[in-house]
């Protein structure tokens, strides 16, 4: 799983049946000191997250697995919101 | 399966159901040095591992489901096995 934070959502009008009624959200990817890294994606969003929320999302077939009817074309899905996040400093 | 060494925690209260019960730790991958090699990964943790703890990371879906015991999980980063030494003739070979 990755890190990423909510910087959007993304409303589809016209989109295929088995995505109908899911949210999608523009992401942006974090690194471990909560830093931005790489360029926005859009998620499906299993858990209700909001604009601002650091989630976490998976990719792949695995992101199909975590809405609530699986045999769905999804590609990135956010499965969880993050409440605090620890990182041990960097090594020198 | 990768080797990963464990950099941090999450704790999160809103998630999926099937994380419920599982802690999440922040991995980084290594090589055979034990360098920092490739990006982070948020993992499932199996083993009750720990920060600092050099660990075995299964990071294929198929595997994860079946160590859960539940093939729709959406589950692919489950640590497996926390490490205790690894042998070899290559360390050190450039």
């Amino acid at each position: 799983m990755k890190i990423g934070k909510v910087i959007g959502t993304v409303v589809c009008n016209q989109k295929v049946d088995s995505l109908i009624g899911i949210k999608l959200l523009l992401i942006q990817p974090l690194n471990e000191y909560l830093k931005e890294e790489g360029t926005p994606v859009v998620a499906c969003d299993a858990v209700q997250a909001g604009l601002n929320d650091i989630v976490f999302y998976e990719g792949g077939r695995e992101a199909a697995l975590g809405l609530i009817n699986w045999f769905n074309p999804s590609d990135l899905t956010v499965m969880g919101i993050i409440d605090s996040l620890y990182t041990e400093e960097k090594k020198k | 399966m990768i080797l990963a060494r464990v950099i941090g925690q999450v704790v999160s209260t809103i998630k999926l159901d099937v994380f419920k019960g599982f802690k999440l730790l922040l991995v980084q991958p290594i090589d055979i040095e034990e360098k920092p090699k490739g990006k982070i990964l948020l993992v499932l943790d199996t083993v009750q591992a720990g920060v600092g703890d050099v660990v075995l990371v299964m990071d294929e879906g198929n595997s994860a489901r079946t160590i859960l015991e539940n093939t729709t999980a959406p589950i692919r980063s489950v640590i497996v096995g926390i490490v205790d030494e690894i042998q070899t003739d290559k360390r050190g070979e450039k």
